[in-house]
C-alpha cells in the first residue's frame, strides 16, 4: 500500500520497512531545537540523571540546536540568568549549533534553522516550539514537544512512543491575485478546518500554486499548520527546496528527497482554488475565526507589527515597503517591524527597505519575536486593536487580555498602517519614489 | 468526589492558562503562582490555596491549544487540579502525560460550577445533576508513560537499560 511523506519518514528514522498511520515508533532525532526554554530542558535534563550514577552528556551535541529568540535583548534580570545558565551549558557540552544575540547570526529559530541549511528533507526535526511546523517547508517532518520531551531527546536521542499521524492531502491551485499571498491561504485554510480540525493530522500540501511558491511562503504555510491543530504540515521536497538549501542556505552534499506514493492513503483531501481569493483576516480571539478584509475593512487599529516566523523574511518586508515607500503612517497609529533574523536584516537594509519603513514612520527593531507572544516589547493598552502579520491573536497573546488582535498578510498591515484602519491593500498604489 | 472549581469555553490557549508574560519562570516549583493569572479572581484563590487538590476544572474542546510551553501543565500539576475537557490539544496532552498532570477526555460532558463530579472507570459521574459522561481513555502509547510515573522516570529507566552503569 502507498506511504505519505511522514509514514516514509518516520519509517527510515525508526529503522523499519514501512510503518502506517497508527503505528507506535521511536524515531531517531535529526535535530532538536530549543530557545530560551532551553533553561528548562536543561533542568529536566539534569533530573533525568539523577540517581543514575551516570555523568548528564547530550547525546550528539551537533544534532542540537539553540537560539535566542523570544526574550533579545533579555527584557528581565531573569531572562538574562536564564540565557546565561543556557549559554554555558552550550558550551559545556560542545553545542555547535547555538545562536545568541547577535546583529549578524541571531534571529527567530525558525528562520536561523532553515537558513542555516540545518533542516534536510526526510529529517526528524523536534523543537521545544509549537511552530516547529515550519520546517516541514523543507520537505522534513517537524513538530513541536514540551521541555521534558525535549530533555529526553537529549538523553536518547530518539522520541519516545510517537505515533505515526494520519494525512490530509490539502491541494491548492490557482494563480494568486495580486496582494494576496500565502498567509491568504493558510488563514483561509485554518478558517475552514477549525482550530482542532487537524488534530493529530499532518497537513501535506499539493498543487501548481505550491509548486510555484516559494520557500518562504512554504514555510508560512507549514508555520500555521499548527493553528489547525496539525501535528505538522509538510511541503513535499522540490526542484525549488533543492534550489533554496542549495543558493540560499549554502547546503553541500548528498539531499534526498522524500515524495509520497501515487497511491498514499489520506484521512482527507482538501481541494481550494486561490484565483479568486481576497485577503483574510483572522479576527479576536481565535485563529479560525476568519473572515475576509471586507468583513472588517475601516476597523480602527493603534498598531501594526510586521515580522515574526510566520511573514518577517525579506519577501514579506518587501511587499510591505513597496506599499508604505514616499508615504507615512496614520497619525495615531504605531508601526514596528520585525525582520526574522540578522540575516534578513542585512539584506533589507542593503535594499533600502529599512529606510523605506523608517520613513514612513516605523520603528524598526531587532530581530526576534518582538510583541508577538506578549512578554518583551510593544504590549497594547487597554481597548486597544493590534493588525499583526505574526500567527496567533488568543486574548493576551500580545501581552493584555483586555486588547484585541486581528492577524493579517504583511499588504494588508501596511496598507492598514497608511490609514489607520484596517485596509484592502488591493486599493492602494505601490512603489513610490525613494 | 470533588467540586467543580472553574467552567472553561472551547479552545482554551496556553497564553490564558499560562500567559507569556511569566515565560521566564520555568521551574515547576515556581509556575503555579501564575495559573491562569488574567482569571485574577480564579488565581487568587489557587495562591490562598482555597481551592482543594483534586478540583475540577471542566473545559470544552481543544483545551491547551497554542504554545508548547510546558509552563501551561506545571502551573495546573502544582495545584493538583484534575483537567476535564471535551477535547485537548496534542502538545498539551502529551505534557500532560509527561508530566504527570491528570486530564480526562469526556466529549459529552455536561458540568455547572459547585456540581461534584466522581471518576468512575471510564466514566465521569455529574453527582449533583445525576448523570455519566463516558471518557476517552489515553492511547496505549501514551499509558506507558502513565505507568512509569512519567516521562522522567521512564527515560531514566531507558538510560539505564542503554548504559549500565
Ligand atoms: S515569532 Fe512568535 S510564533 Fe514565532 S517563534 Fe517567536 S513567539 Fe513563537
Amino acid at each position: 500500500m502507498g506511504k505519505t511523506v511522514v509514514e516514509k519518514i518516520l519509517a527510515r528514522a525508526a529503522g523499519r520497512p514501512a510503518v502506517s498511520a497508527g503505528d507506535v515508533v521511536e524515531p531517531a532525532v535529526d535535530l532538536a531545537m530549543s530557545h530560551e526554554n532551553g533553561a528548562l530542558v536543561i533542568n529536566q535534563f539534569l533530573e533525568i540523571y539523577k540517581g543514575t550514577g551516570l555523568a548528564p552528556r547530550v547525546w550528539d551535541p551537533s544534532r542540537i540546536a539553540i537560539i535566542f529568540d523570544h526574550r533579545v535583548p533579555a527584557e528581565s534580570p531573569k531572562t538574562a540568568t536564564n540565557q546565561k545558565k543556557v549559554r554555558e551549558f552550550v558550551a559545556a557540552n560542545g553545542i555547535t549549533k547555538f545562536h545568541d544575540i547577535r546583529g549578524d547570526l541571531g534571529g527567530i529559530c525558525h528562520q536561523i534553522l532553515p537558513e542555516n541549511g540545518y533542516v534536510r528533507p526526510g529529517a526528524v526535526v523536534l523543537g521545544t516550539d509549537s511552530h516547529t511546523t515550519s520546517h516541514g517547508a523543507l520537505g522534513a517532518l517537524a513538530f513541536g514537544i514540551g521541555a521534558t520531551e525535549m530533555a529526553s531527546v537529549w538523553a536518547l536521542g530518539t522520541a519516545l512512543n510517537v505515533e505515526v499521524p494520519a494525512t490530509i492531502k490539502v491541494v491548492v491551485n490557482g494563480k494568486l491575485p495580486p496582494m494576496v499571498g500565502p498567509k491568504d491561504i493558510i488563514l483561509r485554510l485554518v478558517g475552514q478546518l477549525t482550530a482542532e480540525g487537524a488534530n493529530y493530522r499532518v497537513l501535506e500540501f499539493h498543487g501548481e500554486t505550491i509548486r510555484a511558491m516559494s520557500t518562504s511562503g512554504r514555510l508560512t504555510l507549514c508555520n500555521m499548520s499548527v493553528e489547525a491543530g496539525a501535528t505538522s504540515g509538510i511541503v513535499p521536497a522540490d526542484a525549488e527546496t533543492l534550489r533554496y538549501l542549495r543558493e540560499e542556505a549554502g547546503v553541500a552534499g548528498t539531499l534526498t528527497p522524500v515524495t509520497p506514493d501515487r497511491d498514499a492513503t489520506y484521512v482527507r483531501t482538501l481541494e481550494i482554488d486561490v484565483s479568486k481569493l481576497e485577503p483574510q483576516i483572522a479576527c479576536p480571539h481565535t485563529v479560525d475565526n476568519v473572515k475576509p478584509i471586507g468583513a472588517v475593512a475601516g476597523t480602527k487599529v493603534h498598531q501594526i507589527v510586521i515580522g515574526s516566523c510566520t511573514n518577517g523574511r525579506l519577501d514579506d518586508l518587501e511587499i510591505a515597503a513597496g506599499i508604505l515607500r514616499g508615504k507615512k503612517v496614520a497619525q495615531g497609529v504605531r508601526m514596528l517591524v520585525f525582520p526574522a533574523s540578522g540575516r534578513i536584516y542585512t539584506q533589507a537594509l542593503l535594499k533600502g527597505l529599512l529606510a523605506d519603513f523608517v520613513q514612513a514612520g516605523a520603528v524598526v527593531m531587532n530581530p526576534g519575536c518582538g510583541p508577538c507572544l506578549g512578554v518583551h516589547e510593544g504590549a497594547l493598552g487597554d481597548g486597544e486593536t493590534a493588525l499583526s502579520t505574526t500567527n496567533r491573536n488568543f486574548k493576551g497573546r500580545m501581552g493584555n487580555p483586555a486588547s484585541d488582535v486581528y492577524l493579517c498578510s504583511p499588504a494588508v498591515a501596511a496598507a492598514s498602517a497608511l490609514a489607520g484602519v484596517i485596509t484592502d491593500p488591493r486599493t492602494v498604489t505601490v512603489g513610490g519614489v525613494r | 468526589m470533588s467540586d467543580v472549581v472553574l467552567i472553561l469555553d472551547d479552545d482554551v490557549s496556553t497564553d490564558v492558562i499560562y500567559p507569556g508574560r511569566y515565560m521566564a519562570t520555568v521551574l515547576p516549583t515556581e509556575t503555579p503562582q501564575y495559573a491562569f493569572a488574567d482569571l485574577v479572581e480564579f488565581n487568587a484563590k489557587l495562591k490562598a490555596k482555597q481551592v482543594p487538590q483534586g478540583s475540577f476544572i471542566v473545559a470544552g474542546k481543544n483545551f491547551g491549544c497554542g504554545s508548547s510551553r510546558e509552563q501551561a501543565v506545571s502551573t495546573l500539576k502544582g495545584h493538583e487540579l484534575v483537567i476535564i475537557a471535551k477535547g485537548f490539544a496534542r502538545i498539551f496532552t502529551q505534557n500532560s502525560v509527561n508530566l504527570g498532570l491528570n486530564i480526562i477526555e469526556a466529549p459529552a460532558i455536561e458540568a455547572a460550577e459547585g456540581d461534584e463530579l466522581e471518576i468512575q472507570g471510564d466514566e465521569v459521574i455529574n453527582v449533583t445533576r445525576g448523570k455519566r459522561f463516558p471518557i476517552v481513555p489515553l492511547p496505549p502509547a501514551r499509558q506507558v508513560l502513565i505507568d512509569a510515573g512519567g516521562l522522567i522516570a521512564y527515560t531514566r529507566r531507558r538510560l539505564m537499560e542503554k548504559s549500565p552503569v
